[in-house]
């Protein structure tokens, strides 16, 4: 095993437990760290297999590996942030309809409590 | 008896709103109209929600900050909820003098148009505004006849009268920021009726529009997007 195998990996594993501790906190949603952890475990196999990134490149048909690494990586960063996006939007969304509603239910409390008084 | 809501969407406008309050208090109606003021308090940094508390209207407090459009449909849901007949947005910048709404009322009694826009441009004299922004103005024109084959010439005013099913769909589908000429491509679409009538606007008293220079840019294109999106969607 070189030394580089043995950097990545310490990595993953400190990476891994960093994602179950947020999981396990509450900061992090479970769907969200599905995606993490499947980042992770790509990269724990290829550590491991050192032969595979140039197999797959091959197939492929990418003359140098590296360069595969970088396109996949950016795609998937890419439709993730976009992901990220639509939760954004849709969270917006909620926050709009949530504070119409209780400025409504606000003002409906306001009228009842003078009727009471009125009485 | 006709309900009437009068919508002011309010961010930190506790300066100008006492005096639009006074001359609203004060309109005299025909005797066979309701009104009732509906103040929205868009999250003001100011004293706009105290001042706003001192007069006989219904105050609706954002507790966060949701842009012109959000607040204008919570003035949409209240009247929804309530069973208004009309709603009319004003500004709450003294921009839409209160007088003008006898103009938009007297021309839906006549028309019965669901969607009735104050305009600046259909008549001489008031306030214009600069020349970019009638040039963007001019932009809209186009684009909204481009897409709903309707003249509407001052597609960004905020000066507007809604009958039950545009309260309706206002409600349930207001864009939510900068609103107005997104809102006449789905006003449109919903085979609703929208005409122009003329006003004469004032200058802003105080305070600035949501639309300003350095956003200029993303507003034009923020809303011919939105526009085009209403368009195609279904609704």
């Amino acid at each position: 095993m070189t030394r580089i195998q043995i950097i990545t990996i310490v990595i993953n594993v400190i990476f891994i437990a960093y994602i179950s501790r947020l999981i396990i906190k509450g900061k992090l949603r479970e769907e969200y760290a599905i995606v993490w952890c499947i980042c992770t475990f790509v990269l724990i196999v290829f550590s491991f297999w050192t032969k595979g990134l140039e197999l797959i490149s091959k197939l492929f048909g990418v003359f140098d590996p590296p360069n595969l690494v970088f396109t996949a990586f950016i795609f998937i960063i890419l439709i993730y942030l976009l992901h990220l996006s639509v939760v954004s939007s849709k969270s917006h969304q909620s926050i709009n309809r949530l504070t119409q509603e209780l400025a409504l239910l606000k003002e409906k409390m306001k009228k009842a409590e003078n009727e009471d008084k009125g009485v | 008896m006709t309900k009437i809501l009068i919508i002011i969407p309010c961010y930190n406008e506790g300066n100008t709103l006492p005096l639009i309050l006074e001359q609203l208090l004060h309109l005299d109606l025909p005797a066979h109209y309701r009104m009732e003021i509906a103040v929205v308090n868009d999250c003001s940094k100011d004293d706009t929600k105290m001042v706003a508390d001192l007069y006989p209207v219904v105050v609706l407090d954002l507790l966060v900050n949701l842009g012109i459009g959000g607040a204008v449909q919570t003035g949409f849901l209240y009247a929804r909820e309530n069973g208004f007949d009309l709603a009319v947005q004003i500004d709450g910048d003294g921009q839409h003098p209160p007088w003008e709404l006898k103009k938009l009322l007297a021309f839906y009694e006549e028309t019965r148009t669901s969607i009735i826009i104050g305009s600046r441009f259909l008549t001489e004299g008031g306030f214009k505004s600069s020349f970019a922004r009638r040039m963007g103005i001019r932009y809209f024109h186009w684009l909204n006849k481009l897409l709903t084959g309707k003249n509407i010439y001052d597609s960004t005013s905020g000066f507007r009268l809604f009958d039950k099913a545009g309260i309706a769909i206002a409600a349930e589908k207001y864009p939510d920021e900068f609103p107005e000429p997104a809102s006449l491509v789905l006003f449109s679409k919903s085979g609703l009726s929208v005409r122009e009538v003329p006003v004469v606007m004032s200058e802003r008293l105080a305070g600035k529009s949501s639309i300003r220079n350095f956003v200029s840019l993303y507003y034009c294109i923020k809303v011919t997007i939105s526009m085009l999106f209403i368009f195609i969607r279904k609704i």
